[in-house]
């Protein structure tokens, strides 16, 4: 998959469920609207996680790429 | 001696219960009983079989099925695996489609023998009808395998209501429902494991249906029950029988009130802020329910739960020796960490329940407050 431009990249790939949830809670407000932030996350949670809070939290999951190291990277629209 | 019980605040009956009284009432006589050789011609062994056949029949009365379709099996994986198993070819590779939300071991026995299909679930963990049929449509399906119901969400599966294609058969593994639920009159073979009912560990149950083309898949032996090996344990087996049969004639009082309880749960939990209440909220077992805590460690929110007395389980990635999540939870798409399972005792009390509800919101705010959020 081509690489999908991100406002931000959180660096979450030595992190365990639930801190990558945790982090991009933290750091989603530090992008506007309509703005994507990049979730780069070894933790194999993190691929149900990231989408099941895009849903709970009201912003829109793109789907996930890879780093240029292949690791997943989970691609969220701030919407509000 | 009283008798041994779980805690008083112990909501983990999916995992296991105590003895049904009745069942320690029977163990304790049939451990002096029926401890003889069933295969044996002497009057100490001709007690044992009979004390076994009437297992056999107590516990097929239960489950509304024949006596000679029943076998007790060493566990409730063991009805799993010998009885999917005895349901596919032996000289290939077998294909078994399945449910996204079946139990282990369930796929553990698939995998061991061939390929797995997993079929599709909705948000609600119920098996997509279109889905499975989209699994069948190459033909090279062996057997289909769909649970009656879930066992770590509770919802039940539409197993009556699934459309097979002739010679396909399917096998339900019933653990997480037998007792609670009648037996769904489809399925081939079905499995149940009778310390989810109030029997003892060590005891499963398979039901072979007649007619059904099912064979030992492992080696065999020269016992009472042509379809299970080893030395039967006759006292388990009648202490589960009188579990079974106990918990049957309870269930149009205990289910209702069961099932009131949870609704509770469900709505208090689903008012605690970015908590998500997963599965079926009607069409589910009466006693059973996991939610979601968004931000919260799952293994941390146990600890932090039993530390307050109430036994829960969790699905969340962190409470596994894998360090993967839940494959259930992950099948329907619902939040996978800081999961809780919460399963009724026969014994637990609203009061219990309530606490629980009391406790639960502190202990969740407690945990976001320790990662700033």
């Amino acid at each position: 998959m081509s690489a999908q431009r991100v406002d931000l990249e959180l660096d979450c790939r030595d992190l365990l469920c639930p801190m990558p949830i945790i982090e991009l809670a933290r750091h989603v407000g530090d992008v506007s609207p309509g703005s994507v932030v990049g979730v780069v996350a070894r933790d194999a949670a993190a691929r149900v996680d990231v989408p099941a809070w895009c849903r709970m939290r009201g912003h829109e999951y793109l789907g996930e790429d890879l780093t240029p190291d292949g690791v997943a990277r989970y691609l969220v629209r701030r919407l509000l | 001696m009283t008798p041994l019980r779980a805690g008083p605040y112990d909501l983990d009956s999916a995992s296991s219960q105590p003895l049904h009284p009745r069942a320690r009432e029977v163990l304790l006589a049939a451990l002096d009983a029926g401890w003889a050789d069933p295969r044996r011609l002497h009057q100490g062994a001709r007690q044992a079989r009979l004390l076994l056949d009437n297992a056999r029949a107590a516990a097929a009365e239960a489950l509304d099925v024949r006596p000679d379709e029943l076998s007790f099996t060493s566990s409730g994986t063991d009805a799993v695996h010998r009885g999917l198993l005895g349901l596919l070819p032996r000289q290939r590779p077998a294909v078994v489609a399945h449910s996204a939300v079946e139990h282990s071991s369930v796929l553990h026995a698939a995998d061991w023998t061939g390929s797995r299909r997993p079929v599709a679930v909705t948000r609600t963990g119920r098996i997509d009808p279109d889905a499975l049929a989209e699994a069948l449509t190459a033909g090279d399906v062996d057997a289909v395998a769909v649970q009656s119901a879930n066992h770590e969400v509770g919802t039940r599966q539409p197993v009556d209501d699934l459309v097979l294609p002739e010679g396909v058969p399917l096998f339900v593994d019933a653990c997480a429902s037998m007792g609670r639920d009648p037996l769904p009159t489809a399925g081939d073979v079905l499995a149940g494991s009778a310390h989810k009912w109030g029997g003892p560990a060590g005891v499963g149950i398979m039901v072979v249906r007649k007619r059904t083309r099912w064979r030992n898949p492992f080696p065999a032996d020269d016992r009472v029950d042509e379809r299970v090996p080893g030395f039967e344990n006759v006292p388990a087996a009648l202490a589960a029988a009188a579990a079974l049969q106990a918990v049957v004639a309870e269930r149009q009082s205990a289910g209702p009130a069961q099932h009131a309880l949870v609704a509770m749960v469900r709505e208090r939990m689903a008012a605690v802020p970015d908590v998500e209440v997963v599965g079926d909220p009607e069409d589910r077992l009466p006693h059973l329910v996991t939610f979601s805590c968004l931000y919260v460690d799952g293994e941390a929110l146990v600890l932090e739960l039993d530390r307050l007395g109430f036994g829960v389980a969790s699905g969340s990635a962190c409470t596994a020796s894998t360090l993967e999540p839940s494959h259930v939870l992950a099948a329907m798409g619902v939040l996978t960490h800081g999961n809780v399972r919460l399963s009724l005792q026969p014994g637990t009390t609203a009061e219990e329940v309530a606490a629980f509800c009391d406790a639960l919101p502190g202990v969740v705010a407690e945990l976001r407050a320790r990662v700033g959020l």
